[in-house]
C-alpha cells in the first residue's frame, strides 16, 4: 500500500431539494483495496457512486483521485475533457443493466475494442488481438467476438461488460449491482472471476451491493449506508460477523440462511 | 426575368441571407464544425436540397455562373430544376461547364475536373453528423466533437472489417478536417474523398432539414478514416471503362440497358464525359 490513497472523498453531499441523496460520506481507497457500500434500496449507495464517477454534481464536498502519473486531481475541479480522459483510460464502470454499459448494436469485439479505439488505437489487427485476450480472460469464448451482446445471456453480458472496461486496464473500478438479475449459479461464477481479476490486476474496485454475500466474497472493506449516511464501516468479516450498529444487524440478521 | 423580379435577389430576403451568411462565416472559422442557422421553408421538398439551395442564394452574386449537379449529371431533375429556379430568381448565368462555373451546387458528387481558386462547391447535405447513427443522441455527439472524442467513429469501421473483411462504407465516409472535427462528407462516393483534401475551392455544406450548415476552406487537410492495417481506398471498378469515353479514371454509373443483363458503365459526371468524348472527335 502506498503513502497516498488512491481515491479519497471528503465530506461527499448530494441533495436533491430538500431530500437527501447521500450525506457528509468521507473515506479513503488504496489501490489494489476492493470497498463494497452496502444498504437497503434508498440508502445513498447509487447517488454516491454516480457523484465518484462523475454523472452527478455533489451539492458539497470532494474527491480527490491519484492518477497513474502520482498527480493527485481534484475531480470536481476537472474539465468535462479532462475528466472523460480519466473515466475511459484509469477508470472503468460496470453498470447493473449490461445494455446500459454495452453497445448492444456492436459486436463483442468491438465493444471491447472500443476503448482502446477511443485511446487512440488505429491497429485493426491489435485491436481485434487484444480484444481476443481478454474475452478469453473474462470466459467469453473468441470465436464468439463478432457476434452481437443481444446474442448472449445475461451473465456473459456482464463478464463482457467487465472485458470492456478492463481492456485499458484501469486502476480502479466502479461496479454497481454488477450481479443482481443473475441467477444463483451464474452470479457465482461472475463473482470468482471478479475475484480472480481483481486480484491479478491489482485493481481497486467500489462495488455498490445489497447483497452481503457479494460483499462478503469479493470485499476488503464493507461501508454500510442507511438514509444516505455511512453508520458503520470496516473490515467486511468484522462488520458482518459482529456488527456494531442496530441497522448493519437488522441487514446481517436479515439475509436469507440456506441451510448447510 | 419578369416573372422573377417578384422575388427578391436569389429568392431569400436579404435579412435570411445575412443569418445564413454569418452562420458560414462561422463554418469556414471552425473547418469541419456544424454551425446551427435557422433553416427557412424553400419552395421545394426536404431532401431535394433545401440546405444547399439556401447557401446557394446567400452566396450568388449576379456575376456568378451557376452550375448544379445531381450525381455528377447537369440534367437530371434535381439539375434542372435548381438550375432553372436560380436563373428566374437571381437571373444569374447558368453553365454545365465545370471551369466556366464560379458557384457549383452539387448533390453526391465532386466534379472530376480539379476546382480552382474562386470557385465555391456547395454540397446538399442530408444528414450532417456523422456519428448520428452511433449515437443518437444529439447532447451527446456535440460533447464527443466539443472533447474529439473520436474513437465510436473507429468502431464502426471496426465493425465493417469484422463482418466483411474490408471497410464496406462506400458513400458519406467519414473524414477529419483539418486534423480536429469530424465530418460527413454528405453521400458522396469514397472516390471522390481524395478530391476535398487541398481542394483549392471553397466547399461550403448545407443540411435545411437538420438546420446545419459546414465548411471546409480552400487548401484544408482532409484525412479519411481509416486502420493502419486497413488503410482508406477508393472503389475500383474492376477494368471497366466509360462506354462513351473510354476514360478509365473516373466514377462510373452502371446503366442497366434491357432485360436480359445488358449493362453499360458510364462516367457519373456527364460534363467531364462530353468534353472527353468531343476532344477525341476533334482528334479524329
Amino acid at each position: 500500500m502506498s503513502e497516498t490513497p488512491l481515491l479519497s472523498v471528503s465530506d461527499l453531499t448530494k441533495h436533491y431539494g430538500q431530500r437527501i441523496g447521500c450525506d457528509a460520506v468521507s473515506f479513503a481507497l488504496w489501490s489494489g483495496e476492493v470497498l463494497a457500500v452496502v444498504g437497503e434500496s434508498g440508502s445513498g449507495k447509487s447517488t454516491l457512486l454516480s457523484c465518484l464517477w462523475g454523472d452527478l454534481t455533489p451539492t458539497r464536498g470532494t474527491v480527490h483521485y491519484s492518477g497513474a502519473d502520482g498527480v493527485v486531481r481534484d475531480m470536481g475541479g476537472l474539465s468535462e475533457a479532462e475528466r472523460r480522459v480519466i473515466q475511459r483510460t484509469e477508470w472503468g464502470f460496470v453498470r447493473q443493466n449490461a445494455a446500459e454499459g454495452l453497445r448492444m448494436g456492436v459486436s463483442a469485439g468491438g465493444n471491447v475494442g472500443e476503448r482502446l479505439m477511443a485511446v487512440g488505437a488505429r491497429h485493426y489487427g491489435a485491436i481485434r488481438q487484444s480484444a481476443a485476450e481478454w474475452l478469453t480472460r473474462v470466459e467469453i469464448d473468441p470465436a464468439r467476438m463478432d457476434e452481437a451482446p443481444s446474442a448472449f445471456s445475461g451473465g456473459m453480458r456482464q463478464r463482457l461488460q467487465i472485458a470492456r472496461n478492463l481492456v485499458t486496464e484501469p486502476r480502479l473500478m466502479f461496479m454497481d449491482e454488477p450481479t443482481s438479475g443473475l441467477d444463483v449459479s451464474v452470479q457465482a461464477r461472475l463473482l470468482d472471476l471478479l475475484r480472480s481479476l481483481t486480484r491479478d490486476l491489482g485493481l481497486a474496485v467500489i462495488i455498490v451491493t445489497h447483497d452481503l454475500g457479494v460483499a462478503r466474497l469479493l470485499s476488503d472493506r464493507i461501508m454500510v449506508m442507511c438514509a444516505g449516511r455511512v453508520i458503520e464501516t470496516g473490515l467486511t468479516d468484522q462488520v458482518l460477523d459482529d456488527p456494531s450498529e442496530p441497522y448493519t444487524q437488522l441487514l446481517v440478521a436479515s439475509v436469507l440462511e440456506v441451510a448447510g | 426575368m419578369a416573372e422573377g423580379s417578384q422575388y427578391n435577389f436569389a429568392y431569400l430576403d436579404e435579412q435570411t441571407k445575412r443569418m445564413i451568411r454569418r452562420a458560414l462565416l462561422k463554418a469556414v472559422a471552425i473547418p469541419g464544425y456544424q454551425v446551427p442557422f435557422a433553416s427557412r421553408e424553400m419552395p421545394m421538398p426536404y431532401g431535394w436540397g433545401t440546405g444547399g439551395v439556401q447557401v446557394t442564394a446567400a452566396i450568388l452574386t449576379p456575376d456568378d455562373t451557376l452550375k448544379v449537379i445531381d450525381q455528377g449529371a447537369d440534367d437530371t431533375t434535381n439539375a434542372v430544376s435548381i438550375r432553372a429556379f436560380f436563373a428566374r430568381t437571381a437571373g444569374v448565368a447558368t453553365t454545365t461547364h465545370t471551369e466556366a462555373a464560379t458557384v457549383i451546387q452539387t448533390r453526391h458528387r465532386i466534379p472530376e475536373a480539379p476546382l480552382t481558386d474562386g470557385q465555391i462547391l456547395v454540397y446538399q447535405v442530408p444528414i450532417p453528423e456523422p456519428l448520428r447513427f452511433l449515437e443518437p443522441r444529439e447532447t451527446e455527439t456535440r460533447t464527443m466533437h466539443a472533447l474529439s472524442e473520436y474513437g465510436l467513429m473507429h468502431v464502426k469501421l471496426y465493425e465493417d472489417i469484422a463482418r466483411h473483411g474490408e471497410i464496406t462504407t462506400t458513400y458519406a465516409y467519414p473524414v477529419r478536417v483539418a486534423e480536429r472535427y469530424v465530418m460527413d462528407p454528405s453521400p458522396i462516393p469514397k472516390f471522390d474523398n481524395p478530391k476535398m483534401d487541398n481542394m483549392a475551392a471553397l466547399q461550403l455544406f448545407g443540411a435545411g432539414r437538420e438546420q446545419r450548415i459546414y465548411a471546409i476552406p480552400p487548401h484544408t487537410p482532409v484525412k479519411s478514416l481509416d486502420f493502419e492495417d486497413h488503410p482508406f481506398t477508393v472503389q475500383a471498378f474492376a477494368g471497366k471503362v466509360c462506354a462513351l469515353c473510354g476514360a478509365t479514371d473516373t466514377f462510373l454509373d452502371e446503366v442497366v440497358m434491357d432485360d436480359k443483363g445488358g449493362r453499360m458503365f458510364t462516367c457519373s459526371d456527364t460534363h467531364h464525359c462530353e468534353q472527353r468524348q468531343q476532344a477525341a472527335e476533334r482528334a479524329a
